[in-house]
Order: structure tokens, then sequence, then C-alpha cells
């Protein structure tokens, strides 16, 4: 360690893995993810939240799972609740829209409006 | 892949001792079972402070709090909620449920008032990876210090910010500092007092086991303000677990360069060893501890020459609390404006206490300076346990008084206390209700203090040894009133004249109590009666008439001191009779008088 830079360095290499400990203020993902999320596909959607997420460094962001919420046709479902509460449920989601949603919705504000539940 | 879910074990001494490890082994377990090792971490932290509620598990990023957790619930929080995403409720610290959803461990009562600053990464970092303390702004402060400002900047921003030392002296930092780094001399050294010897406090225990190298950083950081290249720590050998966890965090910070020659590219060199004590109360005052270090018997010196002028091996040495310590690099942080708002205008900052004795959360709490004790310990601390009323309250361990219910609503700080005869000490807070005798909570305390005395002063040595014979009299019915004038002249006296903080406060919880309770002393005296029912020579357990002769007590007696025929009335021989208490716990009629 020689300079406060190097320092910078590797508090910016660990801040991902602690980060996910401090209290957000931004937008919320709950991605369905009872029995019949999982058996849709649920998990790699939610991973793939978590990735890019993780890669644009979006730290106010909070990405979670929830059990089931009745509509077991429409899963992958999940929904984007931002900081005043409002909610968007996102339908029949896939691993490739992630990246719009989030590019879309959370960085923009712009809810998608083919993916949602009409 | 990135980690989309966390487990933090508590790993505090508490809740290791009640099998943490074993809960992190099967979490892993479980975990590799399901095929999600990639996607939850799991983590062993430092103590959240609750430690009634232990073992401790918290998920993030949901904030959900498990409490009491066993090992057989491990599968159940990993197929349900891990996998499935559905919380357990049955699980949960009840608290936290309400009708339509589960609150994050956060919101809860306990924390609400709890400003957690010394605590700040205690049961959120893991104390083995010194990376996540540098994810957390770790030895950035200790950074900005060796290649931005000048020690006596960095003397300034502490005095500035008006930290007093949180081991139960409260003499400003800053000042101490400034006193050291004015004596011009090569050799200098940096001592941590990490021997936290008060029975009942467990606050620096931790911050060395849940954040040791916030401490670590404030030694170097001291050190460089005063210019000194070595320190120790000097911790208590009773403390295994922070020792441990010490002896990794500085091997970690070597290994960065952030301890050893040249930190930060400066010239500036810091060096850090361990010192264990040898369990010696006497060795957490500063010059008894200075003297263990050097080798020689554990007993104080006369004051002047301070050891901040003439400390170990007769070199300028700063000694300061863990606690102390650990607010340091947050100071230069935030700044010590930020510090200053915090709490009163003469004490700034927090403190953290350990709540012990009659109450519902016992465990670790940080507070703003200024809390009342009525907030402490009804708001944070839950209030008194199974529908009994709050006594008093001790603080600051040996050291300190009792406090009764008419100064609840004092704000605590360094001063407040201490004007009204106790103290705030170290951070014990013990709390008493109507099942407390005082006499036998003065004994107590005297019966710790008459063992650790060092014996190099007399009034401490004898003294000490003399109250405790009174107070012994007292308690099994042979006292006069005239022990409690000797016990009181013998407390005045041996305040005056002892060589050390043992001795000059070792009579303290004898004159709060004969101040608050003076009229308990008296009834153990004149009537040999202990109000409370602790003192066991003079308590009679007797069995009533409402007995119906089920022989559950005789059955439960350790020593088969109970006669009597099935469903007839039993009788307690009274000469053989230890004053256990196990029989009343047994009968099912409460036939059993205890007065």
């Amino acid at each position: 360690m020689k300079s406060l830079a190097d320092l910078k360095k590797l508090k910016e290499a660990a801040s991902k893995k602690v980060s996910m400990r401090d209290q957000k203020a931004g937008y919320r993902v709950a991605v369905g993810m009872a029995t019949c999320g999982i058996a849709a596909g649920a998990r790699p959607v939610l991973n793939k939240f978590v990735e890019v997420i993780g890669e644009k460094n979006l730290t106010d962001v909070v990405v979670t799972q929830v059990g089931c919420v009745g509509q077991c046709d429409m899963e992958p479902m999940l929904d984007v609740i931002d900081i005043d509460g409002v909610k968007t449920t996102y339908i029949n989601v896939k691993e490739e829209d992630v990246l719009t949603i989030v590019e879309n919705h959370i960085i923009n504000g712009k809810v998608c409006e083919e993916l949602i539940k009409k | 892949m990135l980690e989309r879910a966390q487990v933090l074990i508590c790993g505090g001494t508490g809740c290791l001792s009640s099998g943490a490890q074993k809960l992190k082994v099967e979490f892993e377990e479980q975990l590799a079972t399901l095929g999600i090792s990639d996607e939850v971490g799991v983590v062993l932290t430092g103590c959240f402070g609750l430690c009634e509620k232990g073992p401790i598990v918290i998920v993030y990023p949901d904030e959900t709090f498990y409490a009491k957790v066993k090992i057989e619930d491990i599968k159940t929080i990993c197929e349900e909620h891990l996998y499935k995403g559905r919380i357990v409720k049955d699980l949960v610290f009840e608290e936290t449920i309400s009708a339509d959803t589960i609150k994050g461990f956060n919101d809860i009562k306990f924390y609400a008032k709890q400003r957690r600053v010394a605590l700040r990464n205690c049961g959120v970092i893991n104390p083995f990876d010194i990376h996540e303390y540098i994810a957390r702004d770790g030895y950035q402060a200790l950074g900005e210090c060796v290649t931005e400002k000048t020690p006596q900047d960095v003397i300034d921003v502490v005095k500035d910010s008006g930290l007093r030392g949180r081991g139960g002296g409260g003499f400003p930092t800053g000042l101490k500092w400034q006193f050291a780094a004015g004596n011009d001399v090569d050799q200098k050294f940096v001592l941590c007092n990490a021997d936290e010897g008060d029975p009942g406090a467990f606050m620096d225990r931790a911050i060395l086991e849940g954040d040791p190298h916030s401490v670590i950083e404030a030694m170097a950081i001291c050190g460089y303000a005063i210019g000194a290249n070595m320190g120790y720590f000097y911790v208590r050998a009773e403390y295994p677990i922070a020792v441990e966890r010490l002896q990794i965090a500085i091997e970690q910070a070597k290994e960065l360069g952030l301890l050893g020659k040249g930190i930060f590219g400066t010239d500036f060199d810091f060096n850090l060893e361990i010192r264990l004590g040898a369990g010696a109360f006497v060795c957490g005052e500063e010059t008894a501890l200075i003297a263990s270090i050097e080798g020689e018997r554990g007993m104080p010196r006369n004051k002047p020459p301070f050891p901040a002028n003439k400390g170990l091996w007769g070199a300028p040495t700063i000694i300061n609390n863990v606690e102390t310590l650990a607010n340091i690099p947050v100071i230069f942080l935030k700044g010590s404006q930020w510090f200053k708002k915090i709490g009163t205008e003469k004490s700034s900052g927090t403190k953290v206490f350990a709540l012990g004795g009659k109450i519902k959360n016992t465990g670790l709490v940080e507070v703003p300076m200024g809390t009342t004790l009525r907030e402490v310990i009804f708001e944070v601390g839950g209030g008194i346990p199974n529908g009994r009323k709050f006594k008093a309250v001790q603080t600051g361990g040996p050291s300190g008084g009792c406090l009764t219910d008419e100064f609840l609503d004092t704000p605590i700080d360094f001063d407040n206390l201490v004007e009204l005869g106790s103290m705030m000490g170290s951070g014990g807070m013990i709390v008493m209700d109507e099942d407390n005798c005082m006499v036998d909570v003065a004994r107590f305390f005297l019966d710790f203090t008459v063992e650790e005395s060092c014996g190099k002063c007399t009034p401490c040595r004898e003294g000490t040894k003399r109250m405790h014979e009174i107070l012994d009299r007292i308690t099994e019915g042979k006292g006069s009133m005239e022990d409690l004038d000797r016990l009181e002249e013998l407390a005045h006296m041996i305040k005056d004249s002892s060589l050390c903080g043992l001795g000059q406060t070792a009579p303290n919880p004898v004159l709060s109590t004969l101040q608050h309770f003076r009229d308990e002393y008296v009834a153990h005296v004149t009537e040999q009666k202990c109000p409370s029912g602790v003192c066991s020579a003079l308590t009679r357990y007797t069995i009533l008439d409402n007995c119906i002769g089920c022989t559950k007590c005789a059955r439960n007696c350790p020593v088969d001191c109970i006669e009597g025929k099935v469903k007839e009335m039993h009788t307690i021989d009274q000469s053989a009779c230890i004053k256990c208490g196990a029989c009343v716990k047994a009968c099912p009629v409460d036939a059993i008088e205890v007065k």
C-alpha cells in the first residue's frame, strides 16, 4: 500500500461484497421465487439482476426475492418499487429482458410498457 | 457470480458459546445441498448487541432478523427463505412481525434510540477480512492523516472533537495526545488498554472481536500524532477470541503495508504487538498496566509523572481505552464537527453500555451522550422482566454507585452521574429489581475489589478488607448501628488516601447504597431481616398450610431436608436448609414462604 490511490482500488474491489449490508434508499426489485417462480425460471432472472446491477454500480438498489403472489401463469414475475413505494409489476420476464428493465426503468425511470402486467 | 443474498451470523463470544460456529457450518452445508452456495454468502460477524436473543442470524438484503436460531432451524431457513423467498415467520424475532409485512432488524425498538458509532462495523463486517473493513472506508483516515496532515493537525482534530476517554476517566483525549507530543524525545509508545476488568462489562470485547481494525488504525493515527513508532495492545487473557482476531488483523494489516515501515509511502513507521494480561483487575489501571508490560508486578505508581510524559520504560506513552480508539477513525472520516453534534456540550459522541441484570434486552447498546437512564433501561432495554419493579441501576461497575428511580431522567454523560454519587465508568450498567438486596450488592462488589486489591497501599489493602468484614457481619444478622458509622468513616478514608483508582473508588458502592437504601441496612442490623429475602442467614424458607403433600419439593431438594408423607403437610429442617430455592421453584401451589 503505497498511496491513498492504492487503498481506493482495494475499496472498490471489496465494496460490492459489503454494500448489500448498507441501508438502501433507491429502487427495490422483488422477484417472485416460490415453487412456481423457480419452476418457470425465476432464478436466472434474479441472478441476472444482481449481476447487471453490480456491473452498473447501482449501489442504492436492493434485489430481493419474495414468495408466491398467486398469479402462477405469469411467472417469472417481479415488482420494481420506487422510493415512493409505487409498484410496477413485470410478468413473464426472461433473462434477456433484465438489461432492458434496468436501463429503462431503474436508471431512466421509464416503465417498459411491453413487459408489464396489463 | 455476485452473491444475491448474505447470511450474517453473530460471532461474538456470547453467540459463539451458544453454538454460532456450528450454525455457520450447517448453513454452508444446507446451501451446498440446495446448489445455491454461489448465490448466497455466509459471513461470521461481530456483536449485534441484542445478546438476549442470540444466536442471531440476519439475512441481507431483506434485513430479516432470526432470533435464538437452533441448528435444526437452518434447513427450513435455507429451503423456505433463501431458496423460495418465503421468510420463516416462526423463527423471526416476534417484534418484526406485523399485519402485512416483516420489518427489517434496523426498525426494531431496540435500535430506535441507538446510534452505532464505535460499533459501526460490528455485526456488519467479517472481522477476519481486512478487505471488508477497507470497503467501509477503513484505513482512509490513516492515509489522509499521514499524507495530508501534520501531527499537530491530527491532534487539533481530536481536541476539537471533544472526545473524552471511554474507559471511565473521561479525560480529554486530544489534550492527552498533546502532552505526549510535547516531549521531544526519540522513543514514545501507544498503548491500548484492553484489560476490561469490570464485572459485566464487555463493550471493549465486542469491538475487539467485531472490528479489530478500527482500533489498529486508531493506534497508528495516534503514533503519527505523538511521534511514536511502537504500540502494544494489553489484552486480558480471559478474551482468547479477541486476542486471536487481533493477531489475525495485525498480520493482515502488515501484509498490506498498513503497519510496518513507510506507511502510505511516507517515512512514518509503526509496529504493533500484543501483550496479555494475567487475571489482575488492577492492571486496568494505567500505571499498573505499564508495570505489567515492563515485566514488573502489576502495581500502580504515583502520578505525576503521568504516562503521557513518563510511561512505559520511562518514555512518553499514550494509553487509551478500546472504545475511545474505535471512535478515532470515524472522527477523521466524518469530521470533528459531525462528532460534536452528537451527545452533549461537554460530552460529545456516544457511549456503549453493557446492559445486564434484571432487564429484558440484555446485551450491548450504544446511545448518544445525553440519553436518559430511563430511555436506556425502559425503551432500549425493554424494562424489567417478569412484572417486577425497578429498584436501582448500578453504573460504573465496582467503581460506581447505584441510582434510584428518582434519578431515572438524568441525561447520561461524564459529569451528571458523578454529581449524583455514581459515575458512567467504562459502561457496565446493571439493573436491579425488588428481589435484589442492596447490602448484598455492596458486598458483592467489595468481594471483587478485596480480591483484586494489589496490596501496595495500606488504605486499600487493609481498609477494603475491614469494610468487607463489616458487610459480612451485617448480612449474617450480626451487625450493629455502630458498624454503619464505622463503614461510612472507613469508606471516606479509603477514598481519600488510596494510591490508585481501585482503592479510591472501591467504597463507592457502599457509600451509594448507604445513601439511598439505608433502611435496608437498618433492617439487617436492628431486625435481623433481609427485606428482599436474599441474605441466606436471615432468610427462612417455611412451608405454609396450603401444602397439598405432592412431595415435589422433597424430591427436588438437593440436601434432602424436607420431610413429609404423601398428601400430608411437609416441613423443612431449618438447620440443614441451604436456602437454594429449588423447593420454591418446584412447588405447584406456591406454598413455600421466603422471609
